[in-house]
């Protein structure tokens, strides 16, 4: 027998779940890595499963997370794009698994682009 | 609790299962495991996506890719390519009737088929896992049961269907809150609900699907109205033939029980609330609630005279409260989104969405939900994609042996209870059978009336005896045998059956002689008169002719089962209408088009 609080939480912590089966209606945001061989050469996979877990702990339930093929710049993967609701695509190049909390806490969570691991940066450098 | 990246969703309707998605998921599985994805992609059974046409269907998401017609060995190809590198198999997308567009990108709710949908009744088939109650919650699920409960009361609960306008989905189109109100009226010690999922139209299967797809909404739909109507037992009459509805629907009650969403003091509240499943075997007559209520009794399912009303006197003789399966299925949205947003839908007198299964001559054979007052020809050509090989539509025949056949003329009626009503038909449960140009009328009153006679129970006779009569008199008109005068005698024994048939099986019976005849009375009368079907359908008033295109390849004198066609070789053959068959075997060969019928 399951309390009313109860059945809440299931609610919500299976909607974080199955979010992702709702058609994108601009309210998400996307974390969209890029896994042609180059990427998963490049060691994107440990990234994506690095994000997947970020997102599970802290129980995210408006991102998606999906790969995409290659865009062509090879020598900066692993590429991970953020896309949040309405705001504009940011890319982040060479992209560890370490990287990976910090771009949720700042970017996902909090709305603010670190700067230093985005194409921009690697750009100048 | 695990977060998947991507989530694989494989139809486990009916329609897909007989096409093989069973297969499929157990490939994905293993080629899951194979590519080392197990923790990051998650494969779902699903209930129906409506689109049967086009099954077996995967839905890949987060990216909402839409694959029609997936074989075991596309598999392979949808795991290493979309899965493991996130590019979308371009040549297994659906491609749109429509616009015969293939776009990968395209979300569902774009696709021409779902575009002019509302699904409402259908709002949880193919997007949640049936057998898992979490993800039934996640989509609201049993908040509505919560609210009733626990912020409603009971004359409240009656009151929001009441206004809602919801009419019983099962076909009368009864004001479901009224049947509620009177049963809740009853003074009894025990009062029961029931749900009528002895779905037996041929051509209907929104039932199945909701049962398949998301059992739970019946679950929380039922509760609420044994709350409302003071009962704390129900029962689910589903037919034996519905073995993957029966399975989900067992394992749906289990999990509701363990979760006490059924049981004793739900939510803590005084009200107590079971549900039983009882199997139909199949009688079309058990569909009819007296007869329906006898069988889950254990008696033989006949049907008696009502009054007394189940909501006096049902189910082991106690006020009894029995509403179809898509009628529950609205429930719970309109106690949660309340009356007002129900009704703003529809038409006057019918409210909220419906929904239909298209079937025949259609492209887009499936289920669609769609708002009260649409247009026949949007359900037909713009959802359902029209008839297919460019033949043209003849009739459609709505509301299964009940209903009757509307013709082209009458396609622009927006549907709704009364509206199919004035055009000599009706809702029925909302099977939507569409027929071409090479459909004879005769033979389909023939093929509804045949069903009848096979399914009538016999308790009373003009039912048992006189549809017989009505039956004999058609197999003699498509075999070439009409008399004069066999009009006027079905019209005479249809009116008495009519009117003295003793349940709505038999008093329904006639009503696709009827509409037929009020529509295509000149085939009746070319079938008669003339010794002739215009639609070169019956077989006993047709006949194969070659004509002066024949090349004399020999093909059809070589498939002829029965040597009917001779000629010499490079020469017109001939066929002697003796010896034919007329099984067809001849036209189908020919290259040049040299066979007709006539």
């Amino acid at each position: 027998m399951k309390s009313l609080a109860e059945l809440e939480a299931i609610r919500k912590a299976t909607l974080s779940r199955i979010n992702l089966r709702k058609e994108e209606k601009g309210e998400t945001t996307r974390v969209v890595i890029g896994m042609a061989t180059c990427g998963i050469a490049a060691g994107a996979r440990p990234v994506m499963l690095a994000f997947m877990d970020e997102i599970e702990k802290r129980k995210l339930t408006h991102v998606t997370v999906s790969q995409t093929g290659c865009i062509g710049m090879c020598r900066l993967e692993p590429m991970v794009d953020v896309i949040l609701p309405g705001k504009e695509k940011v890319t982040y190049v060479h992209v560890k698994p370490e990287m990976v909390p910090r771009i949720v806490a700042e970017h996902v969570v909090n709305g603010r682009p670190v700067e230093e691991y985005t194409i921009g940066a690697a750009e100048k450098n | 609790m695990e977060i998947y990246r991507a989530h694989v969703l494989v139809c486990g309707g009916t329609g897909c299962s007989s096409s093989g998605s069973a297969t499929l998921i157990e490939r994905f599985n293993e080629k899951i495991a194979e590519n080392g994805l197990e923790k990051e992609v998650k494969v779902i059974r699903t209930g129906c996506f409506g689109l049967c046409e086009a099954g077996p269907v995967v839905i890949v998401y987060p990216d909402g890719t839409f694959y029609s017609r997936v074989k075991p060995e596309n598999v392979d190809e949808i795991v290493t390519e979309h899965l493991l590198k996130g590019r979308k198999v371009e040549h297994l997308v659906y491609t749109d009737h429509a616009t015969h567009e293939q776009d990968a990108n395209k979300a569902l709710e774009d696709i021409t088929f779902y575009k002019h949908q509302k699904r409402i009744a259908l709002r949880n088939c193919g997007v949640i896992d049936p057998e898992n109650i979490d993800e039934y919650l996640a989509m609201d699920g049993y908040k509505a049961l919560e609210k009733a409960l626990t912020k409603m009361t009971r004359e409240e609960v009656i009151d929001e269907i009441l206004k809602s306008g919801l009419r019983g989905r099962g076909g009368g189109g009864f004001p479901t809150g009224l049947k509620w109100k009177f049963t809740y009226n009853s003074v009894s010690d025990q009062k029961y609900v029931a749900c009528n999922a002895d779905e037996g139209d041929p051509g209907a299967f929104m039932d199945r699907s909701i049962l398949e797809g998301d059992p739970h909404a019946i679950i929380e739909a039922m509760a609420i109205a044994g709350y409302a109507i003071g009962a704390s037992e129900g029962y689910i009459y589903v037919r034996a033939e519905y073995p993957i509805a029966v399975k989900r629907l067992t394992v749906a009650i289990e999990q509701a029980r363990e979760y006490g969403l059924l049981g004793d003091n739900i939510f803590g509240t005084d009200f107590s609330f079971n549900l039983f499943i009882r199997l139909g075997a199949g009688a079309f007559v058990c569909g009819e609630e007296t007869a329906l209520m006898h069988s889950i009794e254990g008696k033989r399912g006949e049907p008696t005279t009502r009054p007394p009303f189940p909501a006096v006197k049902g189910l082991f003789a106690k006020p009894t409260m029995l509403n179809n399966v898509e009628t529950y299925a609205n429930v719970a949205q309109i106690i949660l989104h309340g009356a007002d947003w129900y009704n703003s839908m529809g038409t006057e007198k019918s409210k909220g969405t419906k929904v239909f299964a298209l079937g025949g001559k259609i492209n887009n054979t499936g289920l669609v939900e769609v708002p009260m007052g649409t247009t026949l020809r949007t359900i037909i050509y713009d959802i359902g994609g029209g008839c297919p090989n460019g033949k043209k539509f003849k009739a459609v025949q709505t509301g299964g042996p009940s209903g009757g056949c509307l013709p082209e003329s009458l396609l622009d009626t927006p549907v709704d209870y009364d509206n199919l009503i004035a055009a000599g038909s009706m809702m029925g449960s909302g099977g939507m059978i569409v027929m071409d140009e090479d459909n004879c009328m005769v033979d389909i009153a023939r093929f509804y009336l045949d069903f009848i006679v096979d399914e009538s129970c016999g308790k009373c006779t003009p039912c048992r005896v006189g549809t017989k009569r009505m039956l004999e008199i058609l197999n003699r008109i498509v075999n070439g045998k009409g008399k004069e005068g066999d009009i006027e005698k079905l019209e005479e024994l249809a009116k008495t059956i009519k009117s003295t048939a003793l349940c709505g099986l038999g008093q329904t019976a006639p009503n696709p002689v009827l509409s037929t005849l009020h529509f295509f009375r000149d085939e009746y009368e070319a079938h008669i008169k003339e010794k002739r079907c215009p639609a070169h359908h019956c077989k006993a008033l047709l006949q194969y002719v070659i004509t002066d295109k024949c090349r004399g390849c020999t093909a059809c004198a070589r498939v002829c089962p029965a040597q009917a066609i001779s000629g010499e070789v490079k020469k017109q053959h001939v066929i002697d209408p003796d010896k034919c068959l007329k099984c067809g075997a001849c036209m189908e060969k020919c290259r040049f088009g040299a066979i007709t019928k006539m």
